[in-house]
């Protein structure tokens, strides 16, 4: 398909040196462009293990990762860095922000670590962000001033920093009140619709799993359903 | 701001504790070599100063007289000889004006000094001391010898019968400015000379034997019309002395003591000084290394989640390396920075505090740039390496893990 983000084909992978432990059995998956996709199944079921091999944090022991049209699988560290820098935000489930740093700071990070020195379009692009997801006055807080719903906010902005086309969310409202977890999840999605960034997150939350436009089930390290026609 | 510089700065602010902890100890360590080598070098100086107050650089002399044989063996004839030292006249060196010109041309000389240095006995009514009369030329001798300097009463004037002597020695003669006294040389030679200055060149057998005349004058003590007997020389530098005086030896064939060899211990002492100096340093310097890396080690573990997450948004390692690394040089610049100052708080207490009976310094300090700047680049280049192992270990976090496990 002409618009798929990424395509991942047969990725295999094993852990351990005598006793070998596999986590994913050859996993087949393609995400377009602009979908909100939710990854969901039992824990220890391989969905952690699929998203840092899609996210570049880890590589499969076979099969291969396409990310916007390039092979993954020949890339050195420094290329999966720098793909990681253009092609990839991350959301976590514990925030994971950095407390030295305020909110503006930690949105600006990946910009500034990747290009060295920060620059005005950073400043601008982080402060717009920061408005978008409704922390305009809470930019110059350290981010452990601030309540759980407003650090994932903080997060969200990060990934969406350097505007990449796909978002990694590793359970993302796991750690929120309903109220909290309601309002990052829209905000996500309004991301979605209005700037077209694609979306793949993975939730426990059946909740939030029926939300999302497709569905898939990943079972002992294999994907058992992937449901495209739910939509809300 | 740079990344790095920007991510090191925070991180150094954020564990406030912590870097004010290994700030102090890097602090105290530069403290320590700052003035400790303050200490030590400001007493080499003194303690080489003093020595050559009264001394000079090098020293010349004609070569002792070896044993002449009256009748020489002859083919198979054998003859039993007894050969007994040559008893040492006092000699002129050959037309020293000329081996003078030359020394001036050897590499590092920067002064030259003719003398006739002889024995002899000061004699003022019943009191009777033995002397060493020194006759110079007044203006080579002052280049080499600052005597004006040292001057206790009346003037450094030595021209006709005119002399000027050792304090103890006067005061042994008991005789001051204007006093005379009888002078008989070794050679048999009397005169009756005026003693017109008393200098304290703070050698006691210096100021207890010195009488200092003009050459001319010595010249016709010791029966040596237009000789010299001595010439002493003054290089720019010190230690270079015996280098100087090898050069001499080999071009004029005189024999030349320099101060070096002529205060071996002095010097021995001073090279063990500096040994236990460089000693001390090392190991502080390992304490600060050893410091420095220890914090930076605990500060990368506590971090390792963080940097995960940088290396997550597309960091490059080399970067987070360098986020340590500049931690590491700026915890020992900083601490240089302070710690010199602190060594030379430290170094001017001592100064003022330890006083000898004359009110000057006992332990005179020897505080240069040069010491400050040695000392910041330093703690800057330990503070540094010291940051290596623990940037390395930044640099190689797995992400993936750090940001499962922290």
């Amino acid at each position: 398909m002409a618009d798929s983000l990424l395509r991942v084909e047969g990725v295999v992978k094993e852990y351990g040196e005598r006793v070998r432990t596999r986590a994913l059995g050859g996993v087949d998956l393609v995400v377009d462009k602009g979908e909100f996709a939710a990854l969901v199944g039992p824990s220890g079921s391989g969905k952690s293990t699929l998203l840092n091999i899609i996210g570049l944090l880890d590589r499969p022991t076979s099969g291969r990762v396409v990310m916007g049209g390039t092979d993954t699988t020949g890339l050195d560290d420094q290329g999966l860095t720098t793909l990681r820098a253009h092609a990839l935000g991350f959301v976590f489930q514990f925030h994971h922000l950095l407390p030295a740093f305020t909110a503006i700071e930690n949105v600006m990070l990946p910009a500034w670590g990747d290009e060295g020195f920060p620059s005005r379009a950073m400043r601008a692009q982080a402060e717009e962000l920061l408005r978008a997801v409704g922390l305009a006055d809470r930019m110059a807080f350290r981010t452990t001033d601030m309540s759980g719903g407003e650090q994932q906010r903080v997060a969200i902005a990060r990934a969406l920093s350097r505007r990449p086309p796909l978002v990694l969310a590793d359970e993302p409202t796991g750690n929120l009140d309903t109220e909290s977890a309601n309002e990052v999840f829209e905000l996500m999605r309004r991301f979605n619709r209005e700037g077209g960034t694609t979306f793949l997150v993975v939730t426990h939350d059946p909740r939030i799993a029926d939300r999302c436009g497709r569905v898939i089930e990943i079972v002992d390290g294999r994907i058992r359903s992937d449901d495209r026609k739910r939509r809300k | 701001m740079p990344f790095a510089w920007f991510v090191a700065f925070r991180y150094l602010r954020d564990a406030k504790g912590q870097t004010a902890l290994i700030l102090a100890a890097v602090s105290v360590g530069v403290g320590v070599v700052v003035f400790l080598s303050a200490l030590i070098g400001g007493l080499q100086t003194s303690l080489v100063d003093k020595t050559l107050g009264s001394q000079a650089h090098v020293t010349l002399h004609r070569p002792r007289e070896a044993p002449r044989p009256l009748v020489e063996p002859v083919g198979d004839r054998a003859i039993a000889r007894v050969m007994q030292p040559a008893p040492q006249r006092l000699r002129s060196i050959d037309s020293w004006p000329t081996t003078m010109a030359e020394i001036e041309r050897v590499g590092g000389v920067t002064a030259v000094s003719p003398m006739v240095v002889g024995a002899g006995f000061a004699r003022r009514s019943e009191a009777k001391e033995a002397v060493l009369v020194r006759g110079v030329d007044p203006e080579r001798l002052l280049a080499i010898i600052d005597v004006r300097k040292k001057i206790a009463a009346g003037r450094f004037d030595v021209v006709g019968s005119d002399v000027a002597m050792g304090s103890r020695l006067a005061q042994l003669l008991n005789v001051g400015v204007g006093d005379k006294v009888r002078l008989t040389t070794t050679e048999g030679a009397e005169d009756v000379v005026t003693v017109s200055g008393i200098f304290t060149l703070g050698n006691e057998a210096v100021d207890r034997t010195w009488v200092v005349t003009s050459l001319r004058h010595a010249q016709s003590l010791y029966a040596l019309p237009g000789g010299a007997t001595t010439i002493e020389v003054k290089v720019a530098n010190v230690f270079d002395a015996e280098r100087v005086a090898r050069d001499i030896h080999e071009r004029t064939g005189l024999d030349a003591d320099s101060w070096m060899k002529l205060n071996a211990e002095l010097l021995a002492g001073l090279a063990a000084q500096s040994n236990s100096k460089a000693l001390i340093q090392f190991f502080v310097v390992v304490a600060v290394a050893l410091g420095i890396a220890s914090v930076l080690v605990v500060s990368v573990v506590q971090k390792s989640r963080e940097i995960g997450i940088l290396r997550a948004f597309g960091t490059a390692s080399r970067r987070v390396l360098a986020v340590f690394l500049i931690q590491g040089g700026v915890l020992g610049l900083a601490g240089s920075l302070i710690g010199s100052g602190f060594g030379v708080l430290l170094a001017k207490i001592f100064e003022r505090v330890l006083r000898g009976p004359d009110g000057a310094p006992q332990f005179p300090m020897a505080l240069g740039l040069p010491l400050f700047v040695s000392a910041t680049v330093m703690a800057t280049a330990v503070g540094l390496l010291a940051a290596v192992i623990p940037a390395r270990r930044a640099s190689r976090i797995d992400p993936a893990m750090a940001i499962r496990n922290g």
